[in-house]
């Protein structure tokens, strides 16, 4: 174990799965970037976010690949090549661009396996930065993970920590199918313990950061965070709530969730993505149609309202979830009428 | 101009059309607007009064200017999220640019785009855009509705070279040549694509891609005004007169970051000081101001207009950093025309 950030738990998995599978390359805008003239073969950039940084000294120009503004056709030829033996790890620099590309998300990658009979594998990631709270604007700080969630034949895991960053990257890199790797931008510099070496968080199972009794909250990505923060916060108190990460979206540990619920009989979820027909949404009713005879309280959703992300980043923190919202939705669940009559 | 074609230096040739005194000094006006109020924005930021941070147009100034020149009212311009040298060519405001970069009320979009999204629909900036080449397809659009309103209007389109990789262009060439849209695409290559040099992700010339389309393709100087103002007049001209689309490619090059913040992140250099300084000598504001010392302009004139457009930066700057910051109302208010969401 070593204290690691959030990044640098992004860089280990890649290093790791490329030193130990040659068929996993990395494509993507400015994974390299380079020094002038016309090869470019200095790195500058390591990407964006530094996360590649000295990949392409290590792998090689050939495994880490330096791609145009091209999303769709990074995505079309991760999928290609996924099909035809290589394990491609494709980034979409934020997670807004999948607009540029989503038929190579929606119609191609998700439907080979199954409109193929089974006959062909699509082991591609793509690795997405989603969240708000740079001030970004409408166009770089959304949270879409529902949107791919809900298209059947696409996994995607959202890390909330930098255990998790790596261990489910690892995963996602050695899994068949296709996953959507959904980073939190704002995380990016969270430190945390990581384990050292070969390391694997399996999908669609659940960790619980807090454990408690009285209210159960599920959160997601940084969220989990803000989540955690509260229950600390409530505890002095002796309110003891537990809360829920899912880690993945699609597959869901619902069991976690629900075993949660029969326990507390109450629910908070938090979750940066849309009030409307999102993973807030799917919780409370998963809880409303498995678990009702359990709630003592109505759930609680808290997100951002329906709208886009604003700029100016004093009605960004405004938009977006905070601790007091979360602690306020906690009391309600404890307040409610629903609890004192039960 | 059928072909792909560049020309050696027609800024210098005399047989094409040459701006009046008048216009070049209207012109380089608007070329040091632009220039100090990036400068400035460079400063604010590394102040740290910006929310965020600014892509400057330092050393595309002859681009916006020489197009935007041969515009009229009511032609239209999409941009991109490095734009606010068109929005200032197309005489958007100055205090609604730097309070919107500031993230405040009254700014040109109410704070809620911020740097590459000001658009102001009265002087036909149709909106600087944070999708890369998220414009092409746009601007198209605004040349068809130019096009069926037939009121001789025009649609502008300013992208990178990084963004003419997206399909939109091809597919926005091909289109435009069928129905022979009042539309300009200008391409301004400026060396990168964010860290990466152009030749590293770009195959073949940009301008010579029209030709697939049958549409006239032209590369230019894009840090020579007049050269830019030149290829500029044509294209324009040929797209009122409904003879349909033109591309141009404005070489030209980025003088600062790619984003004023990138010295915090990147592990080396993606250029050499060298390259940088030896763009420098082909500044395109000081070959203005030559020409115009030539054309018997005083220095002290020239001058003025220069501590002028400090001024103006300096005076928007100081607005935009007390400007209040927008009320929570607009976050729901403003999503529906004629409801809350
Ligand atoms: C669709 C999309 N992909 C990637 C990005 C990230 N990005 C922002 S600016 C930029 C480089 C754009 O290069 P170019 O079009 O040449 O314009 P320049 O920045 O040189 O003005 C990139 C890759 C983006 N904003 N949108």
């Amino acid at each position: 174990m070593a204290v690691k950030t959030y990044r640098e738990a992004i860089t280990e998995a890649l290093q790791i799965e490329m030193r130990r599978d040659p068929r996993v390359i990395i494509l993507g805008e400015d994974v390299v970037g380079g020094l002038g003239g016309t090869n470019g073969e200095v790195e500058a950039a390591g990407g964006t976010f530094g996360v590649t940084a000295g990949f392409a000294a290590e792998f090689g120009r050939r495994r880490v690949i330096d791609t145009p503004i091209t999303e769709s056709a990074i995505v079309g030829a991760a999928n290609g090549a996924a099909l035809t033996g290589l394990r491609p790890v494709a980034e979409v620099m934020f997670m807004d661009f999948i607009g540029v590309c989503l038929d190579q998300m929606l119609n191609q990658m998700a439907k080979f396996r199954y409109m193929f009979g089974g006959k062909c594998d699509v082991p591609v990631v793509i690795r997405t930065l989603m969240g708000a709270g740079f001030g970004a604007g409408p166009q770089h700080s959304q949270s879409l993970h529902a949107l791919l969630t809900a298209i059947p034949g696409l996994k995607v895991a959202l890390p909330s920590s930098p255990a998790d960053a790596k261990g489910l990257l690892a995963t996602a890199i050695r899994d068949n199918d296709p996953v959507i790797f959904c980073e939190h931008k704002v995380l990016y510099g969270e430190s945390g313990e990581v384990p050292d070496g070969e390391y694997l968080v399996p999908f669609g199972e659940a960790n619980v950061t807090r454990r408690g009794n009285h209210v159960t909250i599920v959160a997601f990505s940084r969220m989990v965070l803000l989540a955690n923060a509260v229950a600390d916060r409530l505890a002095k108190e002796g309110i003891s709530v537990e809360v829920i990460d899912p880690r993945t979206t699609s597959p869901l540990d619902r069991d976690s969730i629900l075993e949660s619920v029969e326990k507390t009989g109450r629910l908070v979820v938090v979750d940066e993505g849309d009030p409307y027909c999102g993973m807030a949404s799917e919780i409370v009713s998963l809880a409303a149609t498995e678990a009702l005879d359990a709630l003592k309280a109505a759930p609680v959703k808290v997100t951002p309202p329906h709208t886009p992300v604003p700029a100016t980043p004093h009605l960004e923190q405004e938009w977006l979830p905070s601790p007091d919202k979360i602690e306020k939705a906690v009391r309600a669940t404890l307040d409610s009428k629903l609890a004192r009559a039960g | 101009m059928d072909t792909y074609a560049v020309n050696a230096n027609p800024s210098l040739d005399p047989t094409l059309e040459q701006p009046t005194r008048d216009e070049l000094l209207a012109m380089y006006g608007r070329m040091v607007l632009i220039r100090r109020v990036e400068e400035r924005l460079g400063d604010d930021f590394t102040a740290g009064k910006l929310p965020q941070s600014v892509h400057l147009y330092v050393g595309q100034e002859a681009c916006a200017v020489g197009v935007c020149a041969r515009l009229e009212d009511g032609d239209w311009v999409a941009s991109t999220h490095r734009g606010h040298g068109h929005y200032l060519a197309r005489d958007g405001d100055v205090r609604g640019l730097f309070a919107e970069v500031f993230g405040r009320r009254d700014g040109i979009c109410r704070g809620m785009g911020g740097s590459p999204h000001v658009a102001d629909f009265s002087k036909g900036i149709i909106g600087a855009n944070a999708v890369v080449g998220g414009g092409i397809g746009i601007a198209t659009g605004a040349a068809l509705a130019a096009q069926m309103q037939d009121r001789g209007r025009v649609a502008v389109c300013f992208f990178g070279d990084g963004a003419a990789a997206q399909g939109w262009l091809g597919e926005a060439l091909n289109i435009a040549a069928l129905w022979r849209l009042p539309l300009v695409l200008v391409c301004e290559n400026n060396g990168f694509a964010e860290f990466m040099p152009t030749a590293t992700v770009t195959a073949g010339s940009i301008a010579s891609r029209a030709a697939g389309y049958g549409v006239p393709g032209v590369a230019v100087d894009g840090n020579d005004l007049i050269e830019v103002w030149q290829a500029a007049g044509p294209a324009v001209a040929r797209a009122r007169a409904g003879q349909g689309p033109t591309l141009l490619e404005l070489r030209t090059y980025r003088t600062r970051a790619h984003t004023e913040s990138e010295s915090g992140f990147l592990s080396r250099p993606y250029r050499t000081v060298e390259e940088v300084e030896d763009w420098r000598t082909r500044d395109p504001l000081p070959r203005v101001r030559d020409r115009l010392s030539a054309a018997g302009v005083r220095d002290d004139e020239l001058d003025t207009i220069d501590a002028e457009a400090r001024r103006l930066a300096a005076e928007a700057s100081a607005f935009a950093e007390t400007n209040p910051w927008p009320d929570p109302s607009v976050v729901y208010g403003l999503m529906f025309h004629d409801q809350e969401p």
